[in-house]
């Protein structure tokens, strides 16, 4: 797996849509550099204008839950109290470069968006939350400082570091980090909206809506819905895990192929895991069949979530691989409510016992039962997103399921190679990336360009 | 007003009082900890609901309004 993403510019077949990429320039841009790039931020003018824009341009969230961002933006609005605004970057998911490459790329796009969503609500403070990582927090210093100096900003930027946990972007735990607290979720009553960082109405959009919203505000709702379906406007970035192995970010229509995205056909491929580690596997002739949207994804049983999708390779076990991403989702449990903290481990080594061969049908009974006692029991939604997966790897690789029980693993590596693990079936690197151990490397090196 | 019971799963510690005070509303799951039914408490319910929710050692029982 290559850790730095690679980004091809003028972008792959994908993007023959015009005009795309949108948010992905070739290099780092500094803010004179984005300025001929995207010209001038031009403020409305007046509180909620650009929400009226948001709304017909059909913008929704690009952090995972896909919600309306202008009925969020409103909801916000329209509490009493002066509200906050955070643009999230904080992206926990080891699988998912998107948000950094784009704050890499071009920061001053989402420092726009976060500028025009703090006007468009009223808000006079305004915080950037991401992963404490060296590099990107220098970048982010730097445009900050550029901002600064050309007087560009209207009310100053506070950027919070998100500790490297899968869960740190969980809206109530940025509120709950954001306020100074630990970067947990809470049980979210009042909501985030209503009552967030430190007790205000808090607006929180991630990285990717906030530069979708420093278009909007300059182009138009009607240039954003040139690209995309009807009912999902815009485009989208996604991380792309393919079979042979490359990892890249790119910027692709709503609604594209997902074959394409994924450069299916060109070698063998078994599922596609549609959404990340919180998301559903999907059988690859299926999801050959599928284009990019949550309208078609839904239906089979999977959402875009934060454009996470990885091609799982032919000769890999699927059931291997979604051991050992459930045994790294048990291990980000925040631990807080009973149901997942004691739920999650058993769910993962009982998963773990049927990915090897052998194992006995009991295992299953035992998933099912945990899997239901676990979902919606929890604070956040960890629980039910490790249950989603659960129960699609179950379906997806049910023949494989069987071999399993039968004493064999078909993806078994030729004799005499049993991998590091010695075991069969589990080979000696998982194809879904996954933090060594230490949480530091969630982080990968920057993003292979240069300040300019 | 119907009301129905909620647990704050945070601050539920598995005490299981409420289990005890109101079986017809909150079961115990293998690990202790309360599976509580979203259906509203019926009226002859409502004085048991309260007395588990003042009672609970953690104050992680919640009556809300039915929607």
């Amino acid at each position: 797996m290559t850790s730095a993403t690679t980004m091809a510019w003028p972008a792959p077949a994908v993007n023959e849509s015009p005009g795309l990429p949108r948010l992905l320039p070739p290099g780092a841009l500094d803010l004179d550099g984005h300025v001929q790039a995207y010209g001038a931020l031009c403020y409305s003018g007046a509180p909620r204008e650009l929400i009226e824009e948001i709304r017909v341009a059909g913008l929704t969230g690009r952090g995972g839950a896909g919600f309306p961002a202008a009925v969020k933006m409103t909801a916000v609005a329209d509490r009493r109290g002066r509200p906050v605004v955070v643009g999230n970057g904080a992206e926990g998911e080891p699988a998912s470069h998107k948000d950094r490459h784009l704050l890499w790329l071009a920061p001053h796009l989402v420092l726009d968006g976060l500028q025009l969503a703090a006007e468009a609500v009223g808000a006079r403070r305004a915080y950037l939350y991401v992963h404490g990582h060296d590099w990107l927090l220098r970048g982010l210093g730097h445009a900050l400082a550029e901002r600064s100096a050309a007087r560009w900003d209207r009310i100053a930027v506070e950027i919070v570091a998100a500790p490297p946990r899968f869960l740190a972007g969980e809206e109530s735990a940025l509120a709950s980090r954001v306020g100074g607290g630990l970067a947990l979720p809470t049980f979210k009553r009042p909501p985030v909206f209503e009552r967030g960082v430190g007790g205000a109405p808090t607006l929180v959009q991630n990285v990717e809506t906030l530069a979708h919203m420093a278009l909007i505000a300059r182009f138009g709702a009607a240039w954003f819905r040139q690209v995309g379906t009807a009912a999902e406007p815009g485009s989208m970035l996604v991380t792309a895990h393919r079979a042979d192995g490359d990892s890249l970010v790119s910027e692709v229509p709503i609604g594209a192929p997902l074959a394409a995205v994924l450069d299916l056909g060109r070698q063998p491929v078994q599922a596609v895991l549609a959404g990340g580690y919180h998301g559903a596997w999907i059988p690859a002739a299926q999801a050959a069949a599928l284009p990019l949207a949550n309208a078609a994804l839904r239906q089979a049983g999977a959402s875009l979530g934060a454009g996470v999708l990885a091609a799982l390779p032919a000769d890999r076990c699927g059931l291997a691989e979604t051991a050992g991403v459930l045994r790294y989702l048990a291990a980000e449990s925040a631990g807080q409510c009973g149901p997942c903290l004691n739920g999650l481990p058993r769910i993962a080594a009982a998963f773990s016992a049927l990915s090897r061969p052998g194992a006995g049908r009991r295992y299953l009974a035992d998933l099912e039962r945990w899997s239901g006692l676990v979902a919606g029991r929890g604070a956040c939604h960890h629980p039910d997103g490790t249950v989603r997966l659960v129960r699609s790897a179950l379906a997806v690789f049910s023949d494989e399921l069987e071999w399993h029980l039968a004493g064999r693993c078909t993806a078994e590596p030729p004799a005499g190679d049993l991998g590091s693990a010695g075991e069969p079936g589990l080979a000696a690197v998982p194809f879904l990336p996954l933090p060594a151990g230490d949480s530091g490397s969630l982080m990968p090196a920057p993003p292979r360009h240069g300040w300019r | 007003m119907a009301v129905r019971l909620r647990v704050n799963p945070i601050t539920c510690a598995g005490h299981g009082l409420c289990a005890e005070l109101l079986p017809e509303r909150v079961t115990l799951d293998e690990w202790h900890y309360p599976v509580v039914s979203g259906e509203p408490v019926p009226p002859e319910l409502e004085p048991l609901a309260r007395r588990a929710v003042t009672d609970c050692p953690a104050l992680a029982l919640l009556l809300e309004r039915a929607r």
